[in-house]
């Protein structure tokens, strides 16, 4: 019997990408016409020629791996000991680390200077540094929900409680478990976390702006209201740089221990005997 | 003094008491079995053993040091999972090292005694393979190796060979028990496969509900089972109703025969009921001197079993098991056929409730 053409199948598979690869196309192309009469990535060499980008991308490269850094210390943990000796307190936990979804930035950029403001008993947001703690602390709290996620996952993947307990019956303590056990066998499922926190905290743009920090993502804002062509090409750039996350997240997901990133002809199988 | 001693464990999860006072003497060098079906507590023995799971009462010692509030990375013992639980990101080597180096030892200390336990398990060759790249049994096998290495003063075995396919299941067996005589190392292993228990233990803890039903030699499980549950879960065995007959302690009547038992009655009731045990293997259709019993009834069922044909047969009522090689110069009875299968009394056996 003829296979039918799936032509319905197609029809939506066609009207969906157009409605995401042609405003990428459109943007693209517009990024090109800065110069006018030819096609350039003049807007492109602006925007790497500014020091307000380099600045700001500098200070959220940074905010942001310290956030990585930070919510890996909290969530790793907290999700092993969940995971292993409170059980039942899971849901609990999945919903405190779901809330950054339901509560809006502002509500949390409002509580912090209400919390931390110069009358506060801890006025945070009265120094720099005090107020760059608490953009850090805003990103780990709006990543939390990916980092959470993504550990978690890696957690059920392996049985960690049997690791474990065979790391304990060789001497192991609790701290050297979990650093040299569970962190590794869930790296992994971190480095995904990881870079879902990169690239939502790098264009963040309510706590930065509220917060009055140097960065991206208010940068990103004031040059859209100041410019037409390089806006655009930052589009394309952060396209292009979540993609790239996106499949870094894949190699790193998909790798086994002892295999090569490349596929080179001497590398060594990884089959069962 | 025993090496290893446990003494009147207890463990209970909420309401539920898995294990009651639950005493074991384990001396060095010795290979203890816990046998028993699934829920009996075995397991959370073990893990009492290794220390995670504290007892809810009672006391473990190993050589002598109470170690019932020790924590396990402290008890000096190595154990085997069933679920092989090597570490994932580490290769053979690493995996070995892992304890040894937990230990504080020097580079070189640790490739020599990593190297001797790949020789001991015959996978030097495999040094640097990942667990995923291995098979169940090399991965069980360097799970031994693993736990052997920091020297441990126990080796506590957790069902290692219920995930492994029956061939290497007995090759893999022999070579524990072969590394254990020669490491002279006290062992506890956890099975419910009673073959498995009976080939390579010095002794076996049958469990049944949290206690030890029996603990002795193989041969003193099979052969004289300390309860019904004992005899009924080693091996086949055919349980007899019997009656004692009047005053005579040693006079019984059983499957429509009446017998003198080896032994006078201990457990009749009232009413003089007992329960006798018979295993297949006792009974005979050629009958002999020494077989001073014999059953006469009516055969059943015929089941070719290989090298041995099974018969069943209704012998006043009860129904009797028993095996006669399969050789080609003895015909096998038919189903319907009256005959008569023989034993000795001394094969007769008393159940205890």
């Amino acid at each position: 019997m003829m296979k039918r053409f799936p032509l319905y199948p197609m029809l939506a598979a066609l009207l969906g990408a157009t409605f995401f690869i042609l405003p990428l196309v459109a943007t693209f192309y517009f990024s090109l016409k800065m110069t006018r009469g030819e096609l350039g990535f003049a807007a492109y060499q602006s925007v790497f020629n500014s020091a307000a980008f380099l600045k700001t991308i500098s200070y959220s490269t940074v905010a942001s791996l310290v956030a990585i850094l930070i919510g890996a210390i909290i969530v790793v943990p907290t999700a092993y000991w969940v995971r292993l000796k409170l059980p039942k307190l899971r849901p609990v936990v999945e919903f405190i680390s779901l809330l950054p979804l339901i509560l809006p930035p502002v509500v949390l950029v409002f509580g912090y200077i209400r919390l931390f403001g110069s009358n506060s008993w801890m006025p945070l947001t009265t120094s720099t540094l005090g107020t760059d703690v608490l953009l850090v602390m805003g990103y780990v709290v709006l990543s939390m929900p990916y980092m959470f996620r993504a550990v978690d996952n890696g957690m059920a993947a392996i049985d960690i409680s049997t690791l474990s307990e065979a790391a304990q019956s060789l001497g192991a303590s609790r701290v050297r478990t979990i650093v040299s056990v569970i962190f590794p066998n869930v790296r992994a499922a971190i480095i995904s976390g990881a870079f879902l926190t990169f690239s939502i905290s790098l264009g963040e743009f309510v706590l930065a702006s509220l917060l009055n920090r140097p960065a991206f993502g208010p940068y990103l804002v004031q040059l859209g209201q100041d410019r037409a062509y390089e806006p655009a090409a930052l589009a394309i750039m952060s396209f292009g740089f979540t993609w790239c996350c996106m499949a870094l997240m894949q190699v790193f997901a998909t790798r086994k221990p002892g295999q090569r990133w490349l596929p080179f002809p001497n590398s060594r199988p990884a089959t069962r005997t | 003094m025993s090496f290893l001693s446990i003494s009147n464990a207890v463990k209970s999860f909420g309401s539920n008491t898995v294990v009651k006072g639950f005493d074991l003497g384990v001396d060095k060098g010795e290979f203890v079995s816990f046998l028993g079906p699934s829920g009996c507590g075995k397991t959370t023995v073990l893990r009492m053993i290794a220390g995670f799971e504290g007892p809810t009462s009672g006391k473990i010692s190993i050589d002598g040091r109470d170690v019932t509030e020790l924590s396990p990375n402290m008890r000096r013992i190595g154990m085997v999972f069933q679920a092989y639980a090597l570490f994932p990101n580490m290769n053979v080597f690493g995996n070995i090292a892992f304890g040894l180096k937990v230990a504080g030892l020097s580079k070189t200390e640790i490739e020599s005694r990593v190297n001797e336990m790949l020789g001991l398990i015959g996978l030097t060759h495999l040094a640097e393979r990942y667990p995923y790249e291995m098979s169940g049994g090399q991965q069980q096998r360097v799970a031994l190796a693993r736990a052997l290495a920091p020297k441990p003063q126990v080796l506590l075995l957790d069902e290692p060979l219920s995930a492994l396919d029956a061939k290497i299941r007995v090759s893999l067996r022999e070579e524990i028990r072969a590394i254990q005589r020669k490491l002279d190392i006290t062992t506890v292993f956890v099975t419910h496969d009673q073959e498995e228990a009976m080939s390579i233990s010095d002794r076996i803890v049958v469990m049944n509900g949290g206690r030890a039903d029996q603990i002795g030699t193989p041969s003193e499980i099979y052969n004289r089972p300390a309860t019904r549950f004992v005899a009924g879960f080693v091996g086949t065995l055919n349980v007899l109703k019997a009656r004692a007959n009047g005053q005579d302690l040693q006079s019984v009547s059983a499957g429509g025969t009446t017998m003198r038992l080896a032994q006078p009655v201990r457990t009749a009731d009232a009413e003089g009921k007992l329960s006798l045990g018979l295993r297949p293997e006792a009974i005979s259709l050629t009958p002999s001197e020494s077989r001073d019993v014999s059953f006469r009834g009516e055969v059943k069922a015929v089941n070719f079993m290989g090298s041995v044909i099974r018969i069943r047969m209704d012998a006043g009522g009860e129904i009797i098991s028993f095996d006669m090689f399969n050789t080609p110069n003895q015909t096998p009875p038919t189903i319907g056929q009256l005959a008569s299968a023989h034993c000795s009394s001394s094969d007769i056996f008393e159940l205890s409730q």
